[in-house]
C-alpha cells in the first residue's frame, strides 16, 4: 500500500497564487474526486503534483511513501509511480504511438520489454479500450480526435501501471460509449495498489467510477470534503450554496490558468 | 547555458581513427599547372582531359570567391594537397586490399554491409578507389559501375558525351577547382529499361591531414531505367583545415528515375563545398535525399534542371549544426519545360551555438507552364545560442504555374517535453524523441541501415545535457 501526502501546498503561475494551502492524503485503493468551478485550481493541483515547470511550488510538501516528490524531476516522479492523464495531451509528430509507448514502458524496466510481450500487451489494451488498431502506428496524438487522445491517455495509464493516477478531465470530449469504455478501464485498475485522483465537471463520470472521497476546491483551497453525497448536491444545486457557507467563488473570467497548455501551443505556432 | 568544452562528447568516436599514411604518391601542397599536368600524367589520361583540367584551373584561378553564403575567407588554397593515391592498383578482391585500409573499412562495417545489402560497393579511400566490387546480378543487367578513372578509360564515348554537360567547369569556383584536380568518384551507366532493386553504394573518406578530396561522380540513367545510388561519408577528425569540393553530375533520360542518397558526416574541420546537379529529361524523375551532419562549413544545394516535359524533381534534406558549424544547404529546382513538378522538404536543426541555414531557389521559366512546386522548410532550434536563417528565392516567369512555400521555426516546446517526461523519459530521451520525430520525413526515406546509422549519430550528438 502506498500513500501520497500533500501538505499546505501553495502554487503560483506567473505572479498569481493559484493554490493557497492544499492538504490532501490519498492512499492506494482510494478514488478521490476533486470538484469545483472552473478557474479555482483543480488542474493546477494535478499539474503541480506531476511537476509541470509552469507551476511553481512556493510552500508546502508532497510526499510519496515518505519520498520528497518536489525534489524529483518530472520523469523521476513518473518512474516513482505517478501518472498524469492530461486534459490536453501533446502531439509529437514523427514518433509513432507504439514507439513512444514502448520507450515509456522501458523507462521503468531494468531490462527492455521483448517485442512480443509489448505487442501482446498493446493489442490486448487497445482491444479493451475499443480503440482503432491503427492508432498504434500513427504519430503520437497527431490528428487524433479529442476522444482518441483521451483514450490514448488511458491506454498509457494501463500500460504503465502507476501507483497513483491523476486524471484531468479525462471525460471531456468523450461520447457516451467512449465514456463507458474509459470508466471500465479505470475501474479495472482499481485495487489495493492503485489510487486515483479525478477532476471532472460531470457527475456522469463519477457515477461510472464512484469515488471513495470527494473534495470541493474553491479559490485554491479545499473547502469541503466528504463522500458521494457531495457530488449529488453539486449536481442538483451547482456551487451557489457554497457561497452561502461564506466562500467566494473565483469568477469565470479568471479561468486562464486552466487553459495555459493551450496558450502555450498557440505561442509556439505564432511566435516560436 | 554554459558550455564546458571538456564535457562535449565526441560524436563519432568510433569513426575517429587515423591510420598510418600508406600513400605511394602524393603531390606537394598547393596548386599550379605542373601539379595538374602531373595528376593527368599519373592517371594516363587522354589529351582532351588534360586540356579540360588546364582550362578548369585557369577558370578557378580567375574566378573570385563566392560573395554570398558563408564567409570562406579563412580558406588558404596553398595549404592543401591536391592529389594523393594510397595504393597502386584498383583491386576486385577484398583480400588484396592493403591491411591498414581494410582495418579502416572494417571499422566502418563495409564488408558486413555488403553481405546484407550492397549491390555493389566502390569505396573511396583518399583519392583513388581501392576496392570495387559488384554483384553478378548488377553486371548481368549491363550496369556499368566503376571508379571514375576506369570509366574514362573503358567507356570513353559515354564518358565524353555526358561529362561536364550538367555542371560545366565554369559553373562556380569550386566546380572549376574540381575540374582541374578531380580524382576518384563513381561512374555509373544504367542501360535502357533496367531496374535495380537494391541500391548501389559507395563510401568516401578523407584520411590525410590537409588533404583535399575532389571526387567526381557521373551517373547516367538511360531511358526507362530506375536506380538508387547511396553515398556515405565519414572522415576522421584532424586539427588542420581540410577541403572537400566534389562534383556530382546526374543525367536522367526520358522516363528514367534516379534517387541519390547521401549523408555527409565530415569531421568538424572540413570545408564541404559540393556541387550536385541532375538534368532530368521528359517524364524523368530525380530524387535527392541529402543529409548534412558533419563538416565545419557546408555549402551544398542539390539541384534539378527539369529540362523535359513532365520531369519531376524532389529534394529531401536535413542539416544538423552543432557548435562551431555553419551548414548552409538547401536545394534548387529549375523548371525549363511545361508540366514539370518539384518538391523540396528541408528540416534543419541547430544546437549549442551551431548555425543552420536553408537557402533555396525555385525558378519557373517562361516555358514552364502548368508546372508546380512545393517548398516546405522547418527549423528546430534547440537552445538560445543557436541560430538559423531561411533564405528562399522563388521566381515565376510565366503566368500559368504554381509555387507554394511554407516555413516554420520552432523551439522544443516545454509542454511537449513535459508530456514525454511525465511518462518516465528523461529530458535527454524526450528531446531526442522530439528531434527524431522532427527529422522523420527524412529518415523514413533512407535504406534501413542508413536510418539506423543516422539515428545513432544524432543520438550520440544529443548526448549529455543538450538543452538547458
Amino acid at each position: 500500500m502506498s500513500t501520497l501526502v500533500i501538505k499546505d501546498l501553495h502554487v503560483e503561475v506567473g505572479e498569481k497564487e493559484i493554490l493557497k494551502g492544499i492538504d490532501l492524503t490519498i492512499q492506494t485503493g482510494e478514488v478521490h474526486a476533486i470538484m469545483g468551478p472552473n478557474g479555482n485550481g483543480k488542474s493546477t493541483l494535478l499539474s503541480a503534483i506531476m511537476g509541470h515547470p509552469k507551476y511553481r511550488v512556493t510552500q508546502g510538501s508532497i510526499e510519496l511513501d515518505g519520498q520528497d516528490v518536489l525534489a524529483m524531476s518530472v520523469d523521476e516522479r513518473s518512474r516513482a509511480g505517478l501518472f498524469l492523464g492530461m486534459q490536453y495531451p501533446q502531439e509529437i509528430p514523427g514518433i509513432t504511438n507504439s514507439d513512444f509507448l514502448k520507450a515509456a514502458m522501458n523507462a521503468r524496466l531494468e531490462k527492455p520489454i521483448s517485442l512480443f510481450q509489448f505487442i501482446r500487451a498493446l493489442d490486448k489494451n487497445i482491444a479493451e479500450l475499443d480503440m482503432d488498431e491503427n492508432l498504434a502506428h500513427r504519430y503520437l496524438n497527431e490528428g487524433f480526435s479529442g476522444g482518441e487522445k483521451k483514450r490514448n491517455e488511458i491506454l498509457q495509464m494501463k500500460l504503465l501501471q502507476p501507483r497513483f493516477a491523476l486524471l484531468d478531465e479525462i471525460d471531456s470530449g468523450l461520447d457516451v460509449d467512449a465514456l463507458r469504455v474509459v470508466s471500465e478501464a479505470i475501474n479495472s485498475m482499481r485495487n489495493d495498489h492503485f489510487g486515483c485522483v479525478m477532476v471532472s465537471h460531470y457527475e456522469r463520470l463519477f457515477e461510472l467510477v464512484p469515488p471513495t472521497h470527494v473534495h470541493v476546491l474553491i479559490k485554491g483551497q479545499v473547502v469541503m470534503s466528504g463522500g458521494y453525497e457531495l457530488i449529488e448536491k453539486i449536481d442538483q444545486e451547482g456551487y451557489e450554496w457554497i457561497k452561502e457557507l461564506g466562500y467566494e467563488l473565483e469568477s469565470q473570467e479568471e479561468r486562464k490558468p486552466i487553459i495555459l497548455e493551450n496558450c502555450g501551443r498557440k505561442d509556439n505556432s505564432y511566435h516560436g | 547555458m554554459a558550455i564546458d568544452k571538456e564535457n562535449i562528447p565526441t560524436n563519432h568516436a568510433e569513426y575517429d581513427f587515423i591510420d598510418e599514411d600508406v600513400s605511394v604518391f602524393k603531390t606537394p601542397k598547393g596548386l599550379n599547372e605542373d601539379i595538374v599536368r602531373e595528376i593527368s600524367r599519373i592517371k594516363n589520361e587522354p589529351e582532351w582531359m588534360l586540356e579540360y583540367r588546364l582550362k578548369s584551373l585557369k577558370c578557378f584561378l580567375e574566378k573570385p570567391m563566392p560573395s554570398w553564403g558563408v564567409d570562406l575567407s579563412q580558406m588558404n588554397f596553398d595549404e592543401y594537397v591536391y592529389y594523393n593515391r594510397p595504393s597502386d592498383n584498383l583491386t576486385d578482391k577484398w583480400e588484396e586490399v592493403p591491411e591498414t585500409i581494410k582495418e579502416t573499412f572494417n571499422k566502418l562495417g563495409i564488408p558486413e554491409a555488403e553481405q546484407h545489402f550492397l549491390a555493389g560497393a566502390s569505396a573511396q579511400y583518399e583519392s583513388e578507389v581501392v576496392y570495387h566490387n559488384m554483384l553478378e546480378e548488377v553486371k548481368e543487367k549491363g550496369v556499368i559501375f566503376l571508379d571514375i578513372d576506369s570509366g574514362l578509360r573503358e567507356y570513353p564515348e559515354i564518358f565524353k558525351k555526358y561529362f561536364d554537360t550538367v555542371i560545366p567547369y565554369y559553373d562556380n569556383k569550386f566546380s572549376a577547382l574540381n575540374g582541374a584536380v578531380w580524382s576518384g568518384g563513381s561512374f555509373i551507366y544504367v542501360p535502357k529499361g533496367v531496374t535495380l532493386e537494391k541500391p548501389l553504394q559507395s563510401y568516401f573518406r578523407i584520411n590525410s591531414e590537409r588533404m583535399a578530396q575532389f571526387e567526381r561522380t557521373l551517373i547516367i540513367v538511360d531511358e526507362g531505367s530506375d536506380i538508387h545510388y547511396v553515398e556515405g561519408c565519414t572522415a576522421p577528425s584532424y586539427s588542420k583545415d581540410s577541403l572537400h569540393a566534389g562534383v556530382v553530375e546526374i543525367v536522367v533520360l526520358e522516363g528514367a528515375k534516379c534517387r541519390y542518397t547521401t549523408i555527409q558526416n565530415w569531421s568538424k574541420n572540413i570545408y564541404n563545398l559540393v556541387t550536385q546537379r541532375a538534368k532530368v529529361f521528359k517524364n524523368g524523375s530525380m530524387e535527392w535525399v541529402d543529409g548534412n551532419i558533419g563538416s565545419l562549413v557546408t555549402m551544398k544545394y542539390p539541384t534539378c534542371l527539369l529540362a523535359g516535359e513532365g520531369a519531376k524533381g524532389t529534394c529531401i534534406t536535413i542539416a544538423v549544426a552543432d557548435e562551431c558549424q555553419i551548414l548552409d544547404s538547401g536545394s534548387k529546382m529549375i523548371h525549363l519545360a511545361k508540366n514539370t513538378s518539384s518538391q523540396i522538404i528541408s528540416k534543419s536543426i541547430s544546437r549549442r551555438g551551431g548555425k543552420v541555414n536553408y537557402r533555396g531557389l525555385v525558378r519557373h521559366n517562361k516555358n514552364a507552364t502548368n508546372s508546380k512546386s512545393k517548398v516546405e522548410c522547418d527549423t528546430l532550434i534547440l537552445d538560445e545560442l543557436s541560430t538559423s536563417d531561411t533564405v528562399p528565392t522563388n521566381m515565376m516567369l510565366n503566368n500559368d504555374s504554381l509555387i507554394e512555400h511554407e516555413a516554420t521555426v520552432s523551439k522544443v516546446s516545454e509542454d511537449q517535453l513535459f508530456y514525454l517526461m511525465s511518462r518516465g523519459l528523461t529530458k535527454q530521451q524526450a528531446t531526442e524523441m522530439i528531434v527524431m520525430g522532427f527529422i522523420e520525413p527524412f529518415s523514413r526515406e533512407l535504406p534501413m541501415e542508413y536510418a539506423v546509422e543516422l539515428n545513432q549519430l544524432i543520438r550520440l550528438d544529443m548526448g549529455e545535457e543538450s538543452i538547458g
